[in-house]
């Protein structure tokens, strides 16, 4: 960000609901099926057709509003009224002045809060893929129009101006996914289009109170393309300010290969949606029921296991600040690898080192990861703490246990990793010493250098079943007998 | 078949289905005879778009077959039924008597389509109406316009004409129309038969192609109260489909047909005399009159605010139309006029699909919910319907049953609107306010005008009060003089003159 300017920004996220069903109608509500085969009159849009109201859609709508803390009030739906070949109806369903979720927030793991002003309901439209040389409509020497994602249910989480820089708004969309995730609400994948993000952004000159002129920036797929454009738009409109000129409320296209954004409407040409309330269907009044029957299923929310991972590992406040813990605790939950850790330690695992395995080895393979039990995963980790395996076995081990299960202590002894008992390890020493008299002497008289290269030989003499750290205490004890 | 036999006519919706059902007839003969007689008279009338005659023969066969294996073939076994044609129907074409949707054929049926052919009703037809059931006379009709079978230098009335035309005529004992603002009782009052609205939610709108969707409801066409009663319990009932559909179990209404209207308040409302033909008002007084002899407590009442209604309706009902109608962009069925590019190709489509009072109610809508309009518009329309529903629910403090004219005039004659939309629009005055309360109100043939031509007298009741409606509907026909009812006494082919007189 450019020296003396402040960039605001306000993020409207469409997240497509995990319903089993579309919002109004029972065609499938899943990714990447043949076009148009999940189709029916209703979400068509053909003549006679009515929408009715999906029941599960409304649960995971007001969860998400639960999650957010939202007030959840009673909501009426109102149709949004403008052209386009890829709706059905030509109008959207979608609710306006009374949306089912107002006014809640989002904590961030930086502890920054955004507000949240509304997360509404409604419906996502049709896809069109132009066919010709520039993939966009202009160009374009005819269009194909897919209409499975027609009335996918989809709910609108706009936040308000309150992100104040592109990495803010980078960490607002994270968080927000893995609310929405563990909300059991949305898959969370943007790469297939669960999660689409609009971003309105401003700047002013520090110190500034008003909000400066906003473009909306549309098409960002991608957590890089979000911080990106953010860069590219306030820079832009940084840029336009110092030259003294005026920053056009306008809706901008985000450009992935350039980098940049290209004006698609001004407000002029802005449409005028003609809102009025959808009178196909009844107002929305959540009762004590809807509310109960919405709550329940809703997994921790990333805040409340952030915290459940700290206190597992019984870290310091210093260490909450100085991020180098931070990371693996963010990689964990992202991987939904939490649970684990935070079971592993109460089953006796030492806390640091299973959050370690679980952030680093465990992450590689995450799917087979989050059915490994808790109480082998201990199992392993104690072994490894013990001293019985070493890191690179436990590693080793913990690989075999991922994809396979097992008992820990029997695949170590699989692997031929069982610990050599001390009369071996004492037996090997003797060799190696044997072998190597004049290091050996060298050893005894200090020279620190030297023990590098006598563990390295027992090591390999024991063929990695002896625990290095088992040897050198050996050795070390030798050597003041000595 | 014993009821069979005056000419021309078709027999009641009750005779046939007994017939059918005793097996006195079957139900293949009485759909034969009832395509002859479409065949024979629908010419010059131009009551139906569609006749679906191998449907309706192969359907009658498979009821044949039902009654001989012994099962049971449903209340209205064998009727022929004719469907206005904006209500969707499987496999045969639904246009809405508009070139935008000319060839469309559904893939699915309305409700109320299942519903009849569970009754075991055959479904013979569709019919003509105003393009999307838009107009009062059934002239905008992108396919030619209906005639009234009493005189066929008139209208029909509309937006069903087809469909009232055609149980007038004797084709059918039994029709669907729509009604959003009188588009079944005007044209009812206009042809001599009942015509029914049920209260908003009573009847799926599920497979109705919308026009208003607030204030649209499918209802029944028939020569008599009877009939139009039977035809009311086979379609009503909530239906899943449809979100404002009522979950309330339909009243066994045929039993207050003979209930008499000993005891039940009947207030006239006073508002529409001085807009309306003597002929009409005068038929509600003698309506009135006639309740009162028959032992109910007649009083007058007045409603100043349904006067408001017509203009509060020619608001709502083009802003939600123009919101319905959007859908017919050429995309992904109907006509299309290609292009160089998508919204050019929208634009030309709509262009050359849609007649002029179509596209005239779509500007009208558009421009009532834009920015910077809505509130002065669509918002004060909204509050005016509020007003309306209020006076109603105080009138009805005082009164279980309510009556007035249904039309401004008798039918008048094929072009005397069409130059001037406003003219059409006040055919409208009496039936819209029941249209925006979303009560049931129906049109009874109670009087011949000036110009013999029948008039209707309208009988309106608070939400779910048919059965009230019904009570003073069966008195008012047993109350009516001869020969303002249909069917009429047509010659197998019509002259433009019409014949002179009802059935009865
Ligand atoms: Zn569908």
């Amino acid at each position: 960000m450019p020296d003396g300017y402040e960039t605001v920004v306000g993020l409207e996220v469409h997240c497509e609901l995990s319903t089993r069903t579309k919002l109004f109608c029972g065609c499938e509500n899943s990714f990447g099926a043949a076009p148009n085969s999940q189709v029916c009159p209703v979400c068509l849009g053909l003549p006679g057709s009515l929408p009715v109201l999906n029941r599960r859609a409304v649960e995971l709508a007001i969860r998400i509003g639960q999650a957010l803390g939202c007030e959840i009030r009673p909501s009426v739906f109102h149709r949004k009224n403008y052209f386009y070949p890829d709706m059905p109806k030509d109008y959207q369903i979608s609710q306006y002045d009374l949306p089912v979720n107002v006014n809640g927030h989002l904590d961030l793991p930086d502890g920054s809060v955004v507000g949240i002003e509304r997360a509404h309901i409604e419906e996502d439209t049709g896809k069109s893929t132009h066919i010709g040389a520039t993939g966009r409509i202009k160009g374009a020497s005819h269009s194909l129009v897919d209409y499975n994602r027609a009335g996918v249910p989809l709910v609108e989480i706009v936040s308000a101006p309150d992100i104040r820089s592109a990495a803010q708004a980078r960490s607002y969309v994270s968080e927000l996914r893995r609310v929405l995730v563990a909300a059991g609400a949305s898959d969370g994948r943007m790469e297939e289009g669960s999660l689409r993000v609009d971003a309105n952004v401003s700047v002013r000159p520090d110190g500034s109170t008003t909000f400066g002129t906003r473009c909306e920036v549309k098409n960002l797929n991608s957590f890089r393309s979000l911080v990106r454009s953010i860069e590219y738009e306030s820079k832009r409109q940084v840029a336009l300010l110092e030259a003294g000129e005026a920053i056009l409320q306008e809706t901008r296209h985000f450009d992935e290969s350039s980098g940049e954004t290209h004006s698609l409407r001004s407000k002029e040409e802005a449409y005028d949606y003609r809102y009025f309330p959808e009178p196909d269907l009844v107002p929305l009044e959540p009762d004590e029921a809807l509310l109960r029957a919405a709550a329940v299923g809703a997994g921790l929310m990333p805040g409340e296991r952030r915290r459940l991972l700290w206190e597992a590992i019984g870290a310091s406040l210093e260490e909450h600040a100085s991020g180098a813990l931070a990371d693996q605790i963010e990689t964990v939950i992202d991987l939904e690898l939490d649970r684990l850790v935070v079971d592993a330690v109460a089953a006796g695992a030492d806390g640091r080192l299973a959050l370690a395995r679980a952030a680093n080895e465990a992450a590689a393979n995450p799917e087979s990861a989050r059915s490994l039990g808790a109480g082998s995963f201990a199992a392993l980790l104690q072994l490894e703490s013990s001293g019985s395996l070493s890191a690179t076995q436990s590693k080793a081990v913990l690989t075999v246990l991922t994809e396979e299960g097992g008992d820990p202590s029997e695949i170590a002894a699989r692997l031929g990793f069982e610990g050599l008992g001390d009369a071996e390890i004492e037996e090997l020493i003797d060799g190696v010493v044997a072998a190597h008299p004049e290091e050996w002497s060298r050893y005894l008289e200090g020279d620190g250098k030297v023990a590098g290269f006598l563990l390295g030989r027992i090591m390999r003499e024991s063929k990695g079943r002896a625990n290095g750290k088992v040897v050198s205490t050996k050795l070390a004890e030798r050597r003041s007998r000595a | 078949m014993s009821e069979r036999g005056a000419p021309g006519g078709a027999t009641s919706v009750r005779g046939i289905a007994a017939a059918v059902r005793s097996r006195e007839a079957t139900a293949s003969s009485v759909v034969e005879e009832t395509l002859e007689r479409i065949s024979a008279m629908d010419g010059e009338l131009h009551c139906f778009h569609t006749v679906m005659a191998k449907e309706a023969l192969a359907s009658a066969r498979a009821l044949d077959a039902t009654i001989a294996a012994g099962r049971d073939p449903g209340p209205l076994a064998g009727v022929p039924v004719a469907l206005k044609d904006n209500i969707c129907t499987k496999g045969t074409t639904t246009s809405c008597s508009s070139k935008i949707l000319e060839n469309w054929v559904p893939p699915y049926d309305a409700t109320v389509v299942e519903r009849l052919r569970d009754a075991g009703a055959v479904v013979v037809g569709k019919t003509n109406l105003d393009e999307f059931a838009m107009g009062s006379s059934t002239e905008n009709s992108a396919f030619g316009p209906t005639r009234n079978p009493w005189d066929a230098s008139r209208v029909p009335g509309g937006s069903s004409g087809g469909s009232a035309a055609a149980v007038a005529a004797g084709l059918v004992p039994l029709a669907y129309g729509s009604d959003t603002g009188g588009s079944i009782r005007q044209p009812a009052s206009f042809c001599g038969i009942v015509g029914l609205k049920p209260t908003y939610g009573g009847v799926s709108r599920y497979g109705l192609v919308a026009f208003a969707s607030s204030l649209d409801q499918i209802g029944p066409f028939a020569c008599t109260v009877e009939d139009a009663t039977l035809g009311l319990l086979a379609v009503a009932g909530h239906d899943p489909r449809d979100s404002t559909s009522i979950d309330r179990e339909v009243e066994p209404l045929l039993d207050s047909l003979g209930g008499g209207v000993g005891g039940l308040r009947v207030g006239l409302i006073e508002e529409f005399a001085a807009d309306v033909a003597p002929s009409c008002s005068g038929a509600a007084r003698a309506a009135a009159d006639a309740l009162a002899a028959a032992g109910a407590k007649v009083g007058e009442v007045s409603i100043p605010e349904v006067r408001h209604g017509l203009p509060a309706y020619y608001v709502i009902a083009p802003a939600e139309a123009s919101s319905n109608l959007a859908r017919y962009d050429g995309v992904r069925y109907g006509l299309r006029v290609d292009a160089g590019d998508a919204r050019t190709m929208n634009l030309r489509t709509r262009g050359a699909g849609f007649g002029a009072e179509v596209r005239r109610r779509i500007m009208i809508g558009t421009y009532a919910l834009s920015a910077g309009y809505y509130d002065a518009y669509y918002g004060q329309a909204q509050r005016v319907r509020t007003l309306v529903v209020r006076a109603f629910e105080r009138a009805y403090e005082d009164f279980d049953v309510l009556l007035a004219p249904m039309t401004p005039s008798e039918a008048f004659e094929l072009g005397a609107k069409t130059a001037n939309p406003l003219d059409m629009y006040v055919s409208d005055l009496c039936a819209v306010p029941s249209n925006l309360a979303g009560h049931p109100a129906m049109s009874v043939p109670f009087a011949l005008g000036e110009s013999g031509l029948p008039v209707g007298v309208q009988v309106l009741a608070p939400a779910l009060r048919e059965a009230a409606m019904l009570r003073a509907a069966a008195a008012l026909e047993a109350a009516a003089p001869p020969g303002v009812r249909g069917p009429v006494k047509l010659a197998a082919a019509p002259a433009g003159a019409a014949s002179d007189g009802g059935g009865e």
